[in-house]
C-alpha cells in the first residue's frame, strides 16, 4: 500500500506505549507513519474519528478458524472477515483441524490461505503432539520453521504429564511458548457445564473448577521445572487465575489469557438463555463451552487478575460451529461460542459498569497479547502505534493495523448477520454499547460501518 | 400399625363428574416440563382432578370421551414399562387416539435429529407429545420448536414431573395437607429425576424434605457440609447423610432406586456396604412416625435400597403409587387439553 491514510481526531490510545491523546494517526506505505495533533495534515484517504477511539489493531491469541478440514464451521476466509469485523488485525489461529496443524505442510498451506483469501493477519499455533493424540511430539522444530508462532493441542490438554514437560523442555530450542488448555480429563470427563447449583438444577454432568485448578497447577510446577514458557489458554476459575499470580510473583515464565465470555457471563446464562424458554429453562447448548462458564465469584476473579496483571491478554477462544452442531441435546451439542464479533462490546460491558478502564481494555488486546507470544519477533512494533521516526533506527515502524471503536454506540447481537460462519453465541438479541466503526490492516480498510 | 385409611374426598372437590357441568379454575399451562414452576394451586388442582378420575377408573366401563379426536403420541427413548403404559392407559382411557413409539438408541444414532423428529410428528398430527430421553433438557429443546403440548415422562437427570404429582397425591391421600410434613428421599439424589422433581413438588407444597444418601450420589449444593455461595437458585432442603437420623420421626420415607452401574463407576466402594448403610429396613423403619409412608419409584432392587419386608409390608404404598399414576396422568392429560379450549377460546 502506498497510499496513505489518516485517521483523524479520535483519541488515540495505545497503552502499550503509554500513549492517550486526541490526534491523528498517519499510515503510509502499510504501516505507522506518525501519530499526534495534527500529525495527518495531509493523506489521500481520511477517516473521520471525532468522537471515537483510536487504537492498535487487536491481537487474538486464540481462535479457531477451522480449515483445513471443517470448512462447513468456518474458514480461513470467514474468520478473518469476522476478526476484521470485531477489531482484530492479527488472528492466532489453533491447530485442532483435520489434519491437524503438525507437519510444515498445513502451517504453510494456512499461511498461503490467508495471504489470497484471509482479511487480516493468521498466525498459526502448531500442535504439541503428532495428531494431537497426546503420544509423541510434533515435529516442533518444523512447525517453528514454517511460522508456528506457538503450541498447542488446544481442544484437549496433553494429559500425560512427562510428554508435557519433555514438550515444554524441546520448546525451548525455538523460544516458542506452549499453549495449555488446562484440564484435568478424569475429573472433567463427560461434564458439559460448570458443576455448580445451575448444573444441579438443571441435571447435568458438571465440570468442578478443579479440574482446571488441578491443571494449571501442574502445568506451572512444569513450567518452573524446565524454565519453558507457558501460556496458559482460557482461565476461567478463581483457582487458577490465583496461581497464575503467585507464579508470576515467583518470577515464572508463565502468562495466561482469559476470554470475554468467561469475564462478563456466568454458568447461569445455560439456564437462562437467549429470549423465552418454555419451563423458563433454556438449556441454551449456545452457552455450553469448555472451560465452562462459571460462577460471578469467578469472573470476578478473573477480572481482578487482567487488572493486577495476573492474566495478560483478552483472548477471544472464537470457536464457530454450525446450526446442527448446536441444535441438539444439550449433552450432544459441541462447545465453543462464536466470539470475534461480540468480544469488544462484550468486554465493554464491564467499562460502562465501571468495573474496567478502557485503556486497560485496550492493553490486554494489544501490547498484553504481542508481549505474551512474543510476538514483536514476527511482525516488528505489532500491537503498538509505533511511528517510524520515533523509533531507533533499527526497528521498522509498527504495520498499519488500527482499529476505530465507537464505545457508545448501542447496537442488537443479531447472528444471522455475523460475517462468521458460526452463528453460536449466548448473546444472541442481546443489546450491547460498543461497536468496531473501521479496521485498518496494513493500511488497508478491511472493514468501515 | 400404619394406618391405612385413604381420604376418598379431594380437597373441596369441584369436580363431581368430568362429563357434565365442570367447574374448575382456569388452566392455562401448555406444557408439563417439570413442577419447578408449578404453584401450589396448579399443584392442588392436579390432585383434585385425579381424584375425579380415580372414580372414573372405579366405574364398570373406565372410558371417558373427554379427548375423543385428540391424539397422544408417546416417544420414548428410553425403555420404561410402568410410565409408558400409564400414560397410554391414562390418554385411552380419556378417549384420545394413542400413537406408541419406541425409539430405541439416541436420535442422531437414527441419523434424524430430535427437533426434526418431533416436527414430523406434529406434521401427522399429533396435538400432545409425551415424551421420555436420555438427556437432560431434551424436553425442553422439543417445546421450543413445536406448537403441540410436550409432557416431560422423564429427562436425565433431571425431571420427572408425572411421578411426582402422583407421589404427591399419593401422600395427600393418605395423610391429607403436606405442610410440615417430614419426607426423607433416600438413594442417588444425583442421578435421580423423580428426586429432583419431588425436592420442587414437595417443597412447594410445604413439606420438609431430608436428602440421605451417600455424599458422592448427592449433588453441588446438595452435599454436607458444603459451602454455600451467596448465589442460590435451588430450592431449601436439609441434608442428612445418616438414615438412621434422617428417618427419625419421618411422615413419609421415599426410596430410590440404585442403578447398579453407579459402583463400577467408582461412585460407592460396594453394594453390600451400600445396603448396610441405606437399606430402608424394618429396623430403621420404626424410627420413623407410626403412620409413616414407604414409597419407591420402582422398579425396585429388593434387598439393595428397600428390605422386602418394608416393600411388601403394612407402611408401603407402592402398589397405589403404580395405581394412582394413571389417574395422575389423566389429569394433566385432560386438564392440557381444557387448557388448549380455553386459548383457542381466548383466541376467537
Amino acid at each position: 500500500m502506498s497510499e496513505s491514510l489518516a485517521i483523524r481526531g479520535g483519541r488515540v490510545l495505545d497503552p502499550g506505549q503509554g500513549l492517550d491523546l486526541v490526534g491523528d494517526v498517519l499510515i503510509r506505505e502499510g504501516r505507522i507513519a506518525a501519530v499526534g495533533a495534527g500529525a495527518a495534515s495531509e493523506a489521500e484517504r481520511v477517516i473521520d474519528a471525532t468522537g471515537l477511539i483510536v487504537c492498535p489493531g487487536f491481537v487474538d491469541l486464540h481462535c479457531h478458524l477451522r480449515e483445513p478440514g471443517f470448512e462447513h464451521k468456518e474458514t480461513i476466509a470467514s474468520g478473518t472477515l469476522a476478526a476484521a469485523r470485531g477489531g482484530f488485525t492479527t488472528v492466532c489461529c489453533m491447530p485442532n483441524t483435520e489434519p491437524p496443524v503438525d507437519s510444515a505442510a498445513v502451517v504453510e498451506f494456512i499461511l498461503r490461505t490467508a495471504r489470497s483469501q484471509g482479511q487480516v493477519r493468521v498466525l498459526p499455533i502448531g500442535c504439541v503432539s503428532r495428531g494431537r493424540a497426546g503420544k509423541e511430539l510434533a515435529d516442533m522444530g518444523d512447525l517453528a520453521d514454517a511460522g508456528a508462532v506457538a503450541f498447542s493441542d488446544d481442544g484437549s490438554p496433553v494429559a500425560d504429564a512427562a510428554l508435557f514437560r519433555r514438550a515444554l523442555e524441546y520448546a525451548t530450542a525455538f523460544g516458542l511458548p506452549l499453549v495449555e488448555h488446562c484440564e484435568e480429563p478424569s475429573l472433567s470427563r463427560d461434564g458439559v457445564m460448570h458443576e455448580g447449583w445451575v448444573a444441579t438444577r438443571l441435571g447435568l454432568r458438571g465440570i468442578p473448577a478443579a479440574a482446571e485448578d488441578a491443571a494449571v497447577a501442574r502445568a506451572i510446577a512444569l513450567a518452573e521445572l524446565t524454565g519453558a514458557r507457558l501460556h496458559i489458554a482460557h482461565v476461567s476459575t478463581a483457582g487458577s487465575v490465583d496461581l497464575v499470580r503467585r507464579a508470576k510473583e515467583r518470577g515464572a515464565p508463565v502468562t495466561a489469557e482469559v476470554t470475554p465470555h468467561h469475564l462478563a457471563l456466568t454458568h447461569e446464562s445455560v439456564m437462562a438463555g437467549a429470549g423465552e424458554s418454555p419451563g423458563g429453562l433454556a438449556y441454551d447448548t449456545n452457552a455450553k463451552v469448555n472451560p465452562p462458564l462459571r460462577t460471578p465469584t469467578d469472573a470476578e476473579a478473573c477480572l481482578r487478575g487482567l487488572l493486577d496483571g495476573a492474566i495478560d491478554a483478552i483472548a477471544t477462544d472464537h470457536a464457530p460451529h454450525a446450526i446442527e452442531d448446536k441444535l441438539c441435546e444439550f449433552d450432544h451439542a459441541a462447545f465453543g461460542i462464536s466470539g470475534l464479533e461480540t468480544a469488544l462490546a462484550l468486554c465493554l460491558t464491564l467499562v460502562h459498569e465501571g468495573r474496567l478502564d478502557l485503556p486497560t481494555l485496550v492493553h490486554k488486546l494489544t501490547a498484553g497479547p504481542v508481549r505474551a507470544f512474543g510476538l514483536e519477533r514476527v511482525a516488528p512494533g505489532l500491537g503498538s502505534l509505533a511511528a517510524g521516526a520515533g523509533r531507533p533506527a533499527d526497528l521498522r515502524p509498527a504495520p498499519g493495523d488500527v482499529v476505530v471503536f465507537d464505545p457508545e454506540a448501542e447496537w442488537t447481537v443479531e447472528p444471522e448477520r455475523f460475517a462468521s460462519k458460526g452463528k453460536n453465541t449466548p448473546l444472541a438479541g442481546r443489546r450491547l454499547r460498543g461497536r468496531v466503526v473501521a479496521t485498518v490492516y496494513e493500511g488497508r480498510t478491511v472493514w468501515q460501518m | 400399625m400404619a394406618d391405612r385409611s385413604v381420604r376418598t374426598e379431594s380437597p373441596e372437590p369441584r369436580t363431581q363428574d368430568i362429563e357434565g357441568e365442570v367447574v374448575l379454575p382456569s388452566w392455562s399451562r401448555r406444557h408439563v416440563l417439570d413442577l419447578d414452576d408449578f404453584s401450589r394451586q396448579e399443584i392442588e388442582q392436579v390432585i383434585e382432578t385425579a381424584a375425579a378420575m380415580k372414580e372414573v377408573l372405579s366405574r364398570e366401563i373406565r372410558r371417558v370421551p373427554t379427548l375423543r379426536g385428540t391424539t397422544v403420541v408417546t416417544l420414548f427413548y428410553e425403555a420404561s414399562t410402568r410410565t409408558r403404559s400409564s400414560f397410554e392407559l391414562a390418554a385411552r382411557s380419556l378417549g384420545a387416539d394413542v400413537i406408541s413409539i419406541a425409539a430405541s438408541g439416541s436420535s442422531t444414532e437414527k441419523g434424524e435429529s430430535l427437533v426434526d423428529t418431533v416436527r414430523t410428528l406434529q406434521a401427522v398430527g399429533a396435538d400432545m407429545l409425551v415424551m421420555r430421553h436420555r438427556q437432560s433438557g431434551a424436553p425442553y429443546l422439543v417445546a421450543r420448536h413445536v406448537n403441540m403440548s410436550v409432557v416431560n415422562a422423564g429427562d436425565g437427570w433431571h425431571a420427572h414431573p408425572s411421578q411426582a404429582l402422583l407421589d404427591a397425591y399419593t401422600i395427600y391421600r393418605h395423610l391429607g395437607d403436606l405442610r410440615g410434613r417430614k419426607v426423607v428421599i433416600v438413594g442417588d439424589i444425583t442421578h435421580s429425576r423423580v428426586a429432583r422433581s419431588n425436592i420442587w413438588g414437595l417443597t412447594t407444597m410445604g413439606a420438609r424434605v431430608v436428602l440421605c444418601g451417600p455424599p458422592t450420589l448427592l449433588p453441588w449444593g446438595l452435599r454436607p457440609d458444603q459451602q454455600r455461595e451467596e448465589e442460590w437458585g435451588l430450592p431449601s432442603v436439609e441434608v442428612e447423610p445418616s438414615l438412621d437420623r434422617a428417618i427419625e420421626g419421618a411422615d413419609v420415607v421415599m426410596c430410590l432406586r440404585l442403578q447398579l452401574e453407579r459402583q463400577q463407576a467408582g461412585l460407592l466402594p460396594s453394594i453390600r456396604e451400600y445396603a448396610r448403610l441405606y437399606q430402608v429396613n424394618e429396623e430403621r423403619l420404626a424410627r420413623a412416625r407410626p403412620e409413616a409412608l414407604v414409597m419407591h419409584p420402582g422398579p425396585i432392587n429388593e434387598g439393595i435400597e428397600i428390605s422386602p419386608a418394608v416393600a411388601h409390608g403394612a407402611h408401603s404404598v407402592i402398589e397405589e403409587q403404580v395405581n394412582n399414576g394413571v389417574a395422575v396422568r389423566m389429569a394433566l392429560l385432560y386438564l392440557l387439553a381444557r387448557g388448549k379450549t380455553n386459548n383457542r377460546e381466548a383466541l376467537a
